[in-house]
């Protein structure tokens, strides 16, 4: 089921002439801000050299500082009266970023969402209830406008308040949800402990999860506790928000829209281009952004663009799950550790709960890993031998993944459970004071 | 048969009075209580009036909670008593598992409690010696 059929199965080489004509557009566009006048002058980038798409390598990254230099209006490119929305997102060290929409870029953006929604077999039949926060925050109204394209009965629930989310799932026979991989963890808690509801037995069919990496043994177990299809969804505010890669219905990875996004990996130390296959750091431009355009974004997520055409149909290339974010990346002791590796191991024993937290000290000169895990009610036997070799049970298997032997605390059900958005799950004590 | 829970709980301040709140809201009331620890947590083995109710009370609020046989017996309290019984289960290759006990009547009598592996058995032996086995009525309204 396609949306826009024609966009979606264009030919790679049409897709590749779209997306040259396009980037010239962006990059004429571009001019008319401060920062991209300076920006493309000082690197004697010259739109006539431009082409093939990897002639985009010419140009300079633009980075998270960077919107934050220019803030507020800095990176504009239209009269503020053109624009009609922007979105924030407040960055752990204070300042913000801001993106502004053109009802041109709304436009696009809910068409996008629309070929995302398509692409996951729901329609206008569906009852759609948005759990992501509503505001400055892409996650809510992204979404939001691309259901209602599709004609779907939009609940705009936002995020929070357990109890009232269960009721309008059930009083209104929701299908699909639209939340972070954490609040369905603890929904389904609140679902068997406290509503005595089996999970499947909502009428849930979809669940497009994403705003937190996961893994896909977490996916896995979110599908067995409702019997729904959850679906990986990937986007940034500065890309718009989400919408900027979606699974179809095979579920293996996600589609970038080409005709709207110039992707790139690269190594994220010598920003060197990486070819297919290999995982880096994801670079975007933007190539339909009237308001500001923003070119070779530095994402700092990992992943790897995917080999392969996915039987769908679509010609847009994939790309892999997020596997963290370069500034995820934990060194202990000289080893590298994704936090998405250390959950992936989690989920597999019966015997823990879902939440974790990972704890970075030194002892000494040397680094040391806790990770504390919360026991699983319904697996507790009762004796402290059975204690003792779940410990040794994570321990080994994590030793085994990461190289490195944590110590494995085991804490009461619900101590580490994470607030309503997004979970945190390492607390490194190890930097001086 | 007679029953006890046991309880998982982080060796941490607060652990144990969140479970003598919940269980008191429900009026029940305890009997005795052991703790055996490990590194950073422990069990609490807690024995109450009515273990039942006292297990889904702790089930409901998400508390790792195992309701566990016991054999709880009487003994003189006077040399040898425990002997005679602790024999009498062990010849015939039962594990203890835990154990423990008190006194009811000071000087008179002493009630032990069992966590064993093969409860059935054990009571049969004990019948043998002639030991008093408390009843579940007996031993929850001590
Ligand atoms: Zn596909």
């Amino acid at each position: 089921m396609y949306w826009d059929k024609k966009a979606e199965t264009l030919s790679r080489s049409s897709l590749e002439k779209l997306q040259i004509k396009k980037l010239k557009q962006t990059l004429k566009r571009s001019l008319r801000s401060t920062f991209y006048r300076k920006l493309l002058k000082e690197a004697g980038v010259s739109f006539d050299s431009i082409k093939d798409v990897s002639d985009i390598r010419e140009i300079p990254f633009t980075t998270k500082q960077d919107l934050r230099n220019t803030y507020p209006y800095g990176m504009l490119c239209v009269p503020k009266e053109k624009t009609i929305r922007l979105h924030a997102s407040s960055g752990t060290t204070g300042t913000s970023t801001v993106i502004f929409h053109t009802p041109g870029d709304i436009d696009n953006w809910t068409e996008l969402l629309a070929r995302c929604i398509f692409a996951t077999g729901c329609d206008s039949h569906d009852v759609f209830q948005n759990m992501m926060t509503y505001g400055m925050f892409t996650g809510g109204l992204g979404l939001h406008y691309g259901a209602e394209k599709v004609g779907m009965l939009v609940i705009p629930a936002s995020s929070g308040n357990t109890k009232r989310q269960i009721k309008f799932m059930r009083d209104f026979g929701t299908t699909v949800l639209h939340i972070t991989p954490s609040y369905l963890l603890h929904i389904s808690d609140v679902l068997s402990k406290e509503e005595k509801i089996d999970p499947r037995e909502l009428n849930l069919k979809a669940a497009y999860i994403g705003a937190e990496p996961h893994s896909e043994t977490t996916r896995k177990k979110l599908e067995a506790i409702y019997g729904f299809h959850a679906y990986n969804s990937y986007g940034l505010s500065e890309m718009n928000g989400p919408g900027v890669a979606f699974e179809c219905t095979f579920q293996k990875d996600m589609h970038i829209w080409e005709d709207h996004y110039i992707v790139e990996v690269i190594d994220p130390e010598t920003g060197k281009n990486l070819p297919d296959g290999q995982e880096g750091e994801l670079v975007l431009t933007t190539l339909s952004r009237e308001a500001m355009p923003i070119l070779r974004y530095r994402t700092r997520d990992l992943t790897r663009i995917c080999k392969g055409n996915c039987p769908c149909g679509r010609t847009h290339r994939r790309i892999a799950r997020i596997k963290g974010r370069t500034d995820d990346l934990l060194i202990v002791g000289g080893v590298n550790v994704f936090p998405s590796q250390v959950e992936h191991i989690i989920m597999k024993i019966a015997e823990v709960g879902t939440n974790y937290e990972i704890h970075l000290q030194k002892k000494g000169a040397l680094d040391h890993m806790t990770v504390k895990v919360e026991l699983n009610s319904k697996m507790f036997s009762g004796d402290i031998g059975f204690l003792n070799s779940i410990r040794e049970k994570i321990a080994h298997a994590l030793k085994d993944e990461i190289l490195i032997r944590p110590t494995v605390e085991l804490v009461a059900p619900g101590t580490l459970e994470p607030s309503m958005g997004k979970a945190r799950r390492v607390y490194d004590n190890r930097k001086k004071l | 048969m007679a029953k006890q829970l046991s309880i998982f709980a982080e060796n941490k301040p607060g652990s144990l009075e969140k479970i003598t709140s919940i269980l008191s809201g429900k009026n029940i009331n305890l009997r005795a209580l052991t703790i055996a620890s490990s590194e950073g947590f422990g069990i609490f083995k807690v024995l109450v009036d009515n273990p039942v109710e006292a297990f889904d009370a702790l089930n409901k609020n998400n508390i790792p909670v195992q309701i566990k046989d016991i054999v709880a017996i009487y003994i003189d309290d006077k040399p040898g008593g425990l002997h005679k019984a602790i024999r009498a289960i062990s010849k015939h290759n039962i594990n203890i598992i835990d154990s423990y006990g008190f006194v009811v009547e000071s000087g008179k009598k002493a009630i032990f409690v069992f966590e064993l592996d093969k409860p059935q058995e054990a009571i049969k032996n004990l019948k043998k010696e002639k030991i008093r086995i408390l009843t579940d009525s007996e031993l929850y309204s001590l």
